[in-house]
C-alpha cells in the first residue's frame, strides 16, 4: 500500500496537477457495496490453465468463491479454499504446518498444477500468516515442477479487480529478463477473453510490430519477457500495483486511452503504433476494417441510448473509461461516475473528456450515494447484484455491474456488444407490459 | 486447515442475516471488512428479494486495523439506527472482525442507543450457517420476549400457536407457512406470531401469549422453542409435516395440544399423493434404490416419504450439519443403512458413487454429482440455487406438499410405460440406450461417468476403480450382452456381477457368470 493510503486525512490536501484541481472528485467512506479481490481468482483461473489458485481464509471466503462462481465450481475448478479453523488459529497446530500439508496433499492430487498461488484473506493478513514465507519454502520443495507465488485478494486491502492487479503483479518478478541490447517489444497487460486478445494480435501483427507479449500468458509457466525495451500497453485500467512492478523492471508504459469503443480502441491501437515507429498510413489501413465495422454496428444503437442519463456505482475501476466511451460515442449523459479508487495518471486521459457537470466520486458510503440515485433518478444505474433488485424494486433501471467484468467487452468487434449491455435494460423496460 | 471447494453451509454471520432478513423492522449491525457485502446478494438474486437485507457493514480497511476500527463500528451503528428507526438491532462480527476483537456488544451498550441492542456470539472458525440462524433466533427471542406476558386461561377462546422457524433463503420456507396455516385454521388453531420470517420485534415481544409453539425447522427454531417451553411452559410440536403420513401425525399432535378435532384437516382431500402412488403406472417405482442427502430434516422426511409412501429402498442416508445426526442416524438404522454424516461433498460423491441409486435427492450439489454420474436427481433441502425458489406454490409441507414431492421426485425418472417400451424394444433405434428419457438432461448418453471417475478429486479419497476395458474381467460376449441392459440399471447389473465374480472366486465372467449373478440379486 502506497503511504499516501494510510494518511488520507494529508493525501486530499497535496498539491494535484491543474486539471484535476478544476475537477473535484467527491471521496466518501463508509459502508462499501463491493467484492472484495478474491473474486479476481473466477476470472483469472479461466485465463491461465495451468495454474492452481489456493486461498488460505475463513469459510466465507469460500462461500464467497462459490456465490461468486455459480456453477463454475462443479466443472474442474482450479480453486479452492484452505479454511482456517479454531485450531490453526488457537495455536494448537502450526499454521505454517498446516498449510503445507494441504499444499503437499493438493498437488499430489492434482498433478496438472505448474502454478500454485497461494492467496492471502482478510483473516489470514490479520493473523498475519505470512503466506510470502510459506510460498518461498515450498516453492523451494517442489520446484520446478510446481511455481509457487503469493498475493493478497484480502478485502481489506483489495477491491474486487485489485484482486487481478495483485496477482498479476505477483508474476512481474519471476517474469524473464529482456537482455537490454535486445529490440523493443510490446506487452499487452491484463486479461483478456482469449477472442478479444486474439484479435489485437491479429492487428499488431499486421501492423509489423514482431513481438507482442501478454500478461497474463494462457500458461502461468510461459510468461512474457520484460526488460528495459519493453513498452507496456495497459489493457484495463486497474492495474496500478502491475504497472509500478513492470516499472521497477525498466519496462515503459505506453499512454493510450483504453480500448473501449470505437475511439478508444482506435486511440489504443495507434498509440502502440506510434511507440513502435509504424508507418501512419500503415496503421490507418489496419485499423480501418475494424473502425467501420464497430461504427455501423454502433449507429444502430446509438438512438436507444442517446440523451439517456447513467450513473455508475463504484465496481471495477472500469468505470471511468465506460463512461468516457458511452458519453463520447453514444451520447450518454453522465450523472455521476463513483470508482471504488481513482488512479489519476492512468486515466488522465479519459477524465478530459468528461463535461464539467460529471459527478467524479471515489470510494463509497452507499446509504449516501443511494440517496444520490434517488434524487438523480438516472435512466439507468450501474450497480452490483446485492443493489440491483432493490433498485428495480423502486423503480429504477439498473444494469448489474460483474457481467463487464466477464464479458468480452474491448475491442472494436466487441464495442456494440459493449453498447448493447447498457442498451438492453432500457429496452426491456419498456418492453415489458406487465 | 480443510481443504474446500464448496461448502454445505456459510459461516454463522449469514445465519444471522437469514434471520434479520426475514424479520420486519429489525436491523444488523456486521463488524466486518470490505467484500462481506457478497452475502447480499444471496437474498437480492437467490431468493430475488426486492429490497436490500438489512444489514449494515462496518466495511473496515487494513489502514484502520489498530486505530479506530471501534470507532467504525460505533459511527456505523449510530448511523444505522437513525437512518433505519428500528425496533431493535442485533450486533455482530464476521470471522475477520472476530479475531481482531473489538466488542460489539460492549461498544455498543456504551452508545446508549434508543432501541434493544442484541448482541450475537458467533463463532465463525467453529459453527456454521444453521447454527447462525439458530442461536440468533434463540438470543432475539430471550432478550426480546415480555416475560409477563402470558396466556390467559383457554376457557371461551380458539388455542393459539406460535409457528417458529421460517427464514429467509429457506428451502420452500413461504410455501410451507401457507401450507400450515391452512391446516391450523382447518382445526381452529389461532396463530399468535410466525417468526422470524414477517416478525417485528415489537411481535416477538408477545410470544408468550400462545398456547404452544409449532417447530417447522428444528435447525433454526429448536434452541428457542426449547427455552420458551421452560420460560413460558409452551408445549411444541415438533412433528414435521412433510410427507402424508406425517402430516397425518402433524395434525394429530396439534389437535391434541390444541384441544381441537382432528377430523376435518385429516379428511382433507386435497391430498392426491396416496392415489397416484397407488396407480398402476407407479408399479415400477418398487424398490427404486434412492441415494438421500440434505439438512437432518428434510433427509430424515425424504427417507420415510420414499419408504412408506413410494416404496423406494433407501440405499444411502445422510446429511451436512453434525448438529442433527442423531435423528439421521435413528432413521438409517430403520432403513438398513449406515448414516452418512460429512460436510465434505467428494465423501457424499464417493458415497453416491458406491451406492449407485437410480434416484438421488439432495441439495444443489447432489444435483451436481448426479448430473456427472448420469443419475436422476430432485432437489429435497438447502443449499439451493435460484431455480428452488420458484414463482408459482411449491411447498413440501402438508398434503399439497405431498403432491409436489411426488412430482417433483418422479420427474427426473423414466415414467412407467416410457420404462417398459424402452425395454421391450431396446434394440429399436430410436428406443436406443443413448436416445435416454425424452424429457431429462440426467440421460444423456452414458459417456458422462466414465469421464467422472478418471477426474482426479481434490480430497484424499481414492477414486473407485470401474473398470471400463471389457477385456481382463469380462468376455467379449458377456459384455454385449451386458449392454443391452438398459443403461439406467446397467451400472449396477456391472457392479453386482463383479462382486458376484469375486465372491465365487470366478476369474471370468462370461454369460454364464452373468446370469448367474443376476438370478442371485433377484428381487
Amino acid at each position: 500500500m502506497s503511504p499516501l493510503a494510510t494518511l488520507d486525512g494529508c493525501a486530499a490536501e497535496l498539491a494535484r496537477p491543474e486539471a484535476e484541481a478544476q475537477r473535484p472528485v467527491l471521496r466518501e467512506r463508509g459502508q462499501r457495496e463491493v467484492f472484495c479481490g478474491l473474486t479476481g481468482i473466477i476470472w483469472l483461473h479461466r485465463k491461465m490453465q495451468d495454474a492452481f489458485f489456493l486461498v488460505v481464509g475463513s469459510r466465507t471466503c469460500a462461500h464467497l468463491l462459490q456465490s461468486a462462481a455459480g456453477v463454475m465450481i462443479f466443472a474442474e475448478p482450479r480453486f479452492a479454499t484452505a479454511i482456517m479453523e479454531e485450531r490453526d488459529l488457537a495455536g494448537m497446530v502450526d499454521a505454517q504446518d498446516e498449510l503445507d500439508r494441504v499444499v503437499t496433499r493438493l498437488l499430489e492430487r492434482r498433478p496438472d498444477i505448474r502454478t500454485l498461488f497461494l492467496v492471502g484473506s482478510c483473516p489470514s493478513e490479520v493473523i498475519k500468516l505470512d503466506l510470502a514465507k510459506a510460498a518461498q519454502r515450498l516453492g523451494a520443495v517442489h520446484m520446478p515442477r510446481v511455481r509457487i507465488l503469493n498475493y493478497s485478494g484480502s478485502g481489506i486491502e483489495t477491491t474486487f479487480t485489485q484482486g487481478e492487479d495483485a496477482c498479476l503483479a505477483a508474476l512481474v518478478p519471476v517474469m524473464p529478463a529482456l537482455p537490454a541490447d535486445s529490440a523493443q517489444e510490446l506487452l499487452i497487460v491484463g486479461s483478456l477473453p482469449d477472442i478479444v486478445e486474439d484479435q489485437f494480435l491479429r492487428l499488431f501483427a499486421d501492423m509489423g510490430i514482431a513481438k507482442v507479449g501478454c500478461l497474463p500468458a494462457r500458461n502461468a509457466r510461459d510468461l512474457p519477457s520484460v526488460g528495459p525495451n519493453t513498452r507496456y500497453l495497459l489493457a484495463q485500467p486497474f492495474l496500478g500495483e502491475t504497472a509500478m512492478a513492470l516499472e521497477g523492471r525498466g519496462a515503459k508504459r505506453i499512454e493510450a486511452l483504453f480500448p473501449f469503443g470505437v475511439e478508444g480502441t482506435s486511440d489504443w491501437l495507434r498509440a502502440a503504433a506510434n511507440a513502435f515507429g509504424v508507418d501512419k498510413a500503415l496503421t490507418e489501413q489496419v485499423i480501418a476494417p475494424g473502425r467501420e465495422r464497430a461504427r455501423i454496428a454502433l449507429s444502430k444503437l446509438r438512438p436507444q441510448l442517446k440523451g439517456k442519463r447513467i450513473t455508475f456505482l463504484p465496481d471495477s475501476q472500469l468505470e471511468v473509461p465506460l463512461a468516457r466511451y458511452l458519453q463520447d460515442e453514444l451520447g450518454m449523459e453522465l450523472v455521476e461516475v463513483g470508482t471504488p479508487y481513482l488512479h489519476r495518471a492512468h486515466l488522465a486521459r479519459e477524465l478530459e473528456s468528461f463535461g464539467p457537470n460529471v459527478r467524479l466520486s471515489e470510494g463509497q458510503h452507499v446509504e449516501r450515494q443511494l440517496d444520490r440515485v434517488r434524487a438523480d433518478r438516472p435512466d439507468i444505474t450501474v450497480c452490483g447484484l446485492g443493489l440491483a433488485n432493490p433498485l428495480e424494486g423502486e423503480g429504477l433501471t439498473t444494469k448489474w455491474a460483474i457481467e463487464l467484468v466477464f464479458s468480452p467487452i474491448h475491442g472494436f468487434d466487441q464495442a456494440a456488444d459493449l453498447a448493447e449491455l447498457f442498451a438492453r435494460p432500457l429496452r426491456r423496460r419498456d418492453m415489458l407490459e406487465i | 486447515m480443510q481443504l474446500a471447494v464448496w461448502t454445505y453451509e456459510g459461516p454463522p454471520h449469514v445465519g444471522a442475516m437469514r434471520v434479520a432478513t426475514a424479520m420486519e423492522k429489525l436491523h444488523y449491525v456486521l463488524h466486518a471488512p470490505q467484500g462481506d457485502t457478497y452475502a447480499d446478494l444471496l437474498f437480492t438474486m437467490i431468493e430475488r428479494r426486492g429490497k436490500r437485507p438489512p444489514v449494515t457493514y462496518t466495511t473496515f480497511e487494513a489502514r484502520d486495523l489498530g486505530k479506530d476500527t471501534a470507532q467504525i463500528f460505533q459511527d456505523a451503528a449510530r448511523e444505522a439506527v437513525t437512518r433505519f428507526n428500528p425496533q431493535a438491532i442485533i450486533v455482530g462480527a464476521s470471522c475477520t472482525a472476530e479475531l481482531i476483537q473489538d466488542d460489539p456488544a460492549g461498544l455498543s451498550e456504551a452508545m446508549g442507543l434508543p432501541c434493544p441492542v442484541i448482541p450475537l456470539e458467533l463463532p465463525s472458525y467453529q459453527r456454521k450457517e444453521n447454527w447462525g440462524a439458530s442461536e440468533t433466533f434463540y438470543q432475539i427471542v430471550r432478550q426480546l420476549a415480555d416475560k409477563s406476558v402470558v396466556r390467559a386461561p383457554r376457557e371461551g377462546r380458539a388455542a393459539r400457536a406460535n409457528i417458529l422457524g421460517p427464514t429467509a433463503l429457506g428451502f420452500r420456507h413461504r410455501d410451507d407457512l401457507v401450507e400450515i396455516r391452512k391446516i391450523l385454521a382447518l382445526l381452529g388453531v389461532e396463530v399468535n406470531l410466525v417468526a422470524p420470517l414477517g416478525a417485528t420485534p415489537q411481535d416477538i415481544t408477545q410470544i408468550g401469549q400462545a398456547d404452544f409453539n409449532i417447530v417447522l425447522y428444528p435447525e433454526i427454531a429448536d434452541e428457542a422453542a426449547r427455552w420458551l417451553e421452560k420460560t413460558f411452559d409452551q408445549p411444541a410440536v415438533r412433528t414435521i409435516p412433510i410427507g402424508v403420513g406425517a402430516t397425518r401425525s402433524f395434525i394429530a399432535d396439534v389437535a391434541e395440544l390444541a384441544g381441537a378435532d382432528p377430523t376435518p384437516a385429516l379428511g382433507d382431500t386435497s391430498s392426491r399423493m396416496p392415489w397416484w402412488s397407488r396407480s398402476v403406472d407407479s408399479t415400477y417405482l418398487t424398490s427404486k434404490r434412492v441415494f438421500i442427502f440434505g439438512d437432518a430434516t428434510h433427509a430424515v422426511a425424504a427417507a420415510r416419504i420414499a419408504r412408506e409412501e413410494l416404496g423406494f429402498e433407501v440405499c444411502g442416508l445422510g446429511c451436512y450439519a453434525r448438529e442433527f445426526a442423531r435423528d439421521v442416524r435413528a432413521e438409517a438404522a430403520r432403513c438398513g443403512i449406515e448414516a452418512l454424516i460429512t460436510d465434505d461433498h467428494l465423501a457424499v460423491e464417493d458415497a453416491i458413487t458406491a451406492a449407485a441409486p437410480e434416484l438421488v435427492l439432495g441439495t444443489q450439489m447432489e444435483r451436481h454429482i448426479a448430473k456427472r454420474l448420469g443419475i436422476p436427481c430432485a432437489v429435497i433441502s438447502a443449499p439451493v440455487h435460484v431455480q428452488d425458489f420458484p414463482a408459482r406454490h411449491s411447498p413440501q409441507m402438508g398434503f399439497e406438499g405431498a403432491n409436489v414431492i411426488f412430482d417433483t421426485w418422479v420427474h427426473p425418472l423414466v415414467m412407467g410405460l416410457e420404462e417398459h417400451l424402452l425395454t421391450m424394444f431396446r434394440e429399436d433405434f430410436e428406443f436406443s440406450d443413448e436416445a435416454g428419457a425424452s424429457h431429462h438432461a440426467a440421460h444423456s448418453p452414458r459417456k458422462a461417468q466414465v469421464d467422472s471417475v478418471s477426474e482426479a478429486p481434490v480430497a484424499d479419497i481414492p477414486a473407485p476403480v470401474l473398470t471400463d476395458e471389457p477385456g481382463n474381467l469380462w468376455t467379449a460376449e458377456a459384455e454385449r450382452e451386458l449392454k443391452k441392459i438398459p443403461f439406467f440399471v446397467r451400472g449396477k447389473a456391472r457392479r453386482n456381477t463383479e462382486n458376484f465374480a469375486a465372491a465365487e472366486g470366478r476369474r471370468q465372467i462370461d454369460l454364464e457368470t452373468l446370469y448367474d449373478a443376476k438370478a442371485h440379486y433377484a428381487r
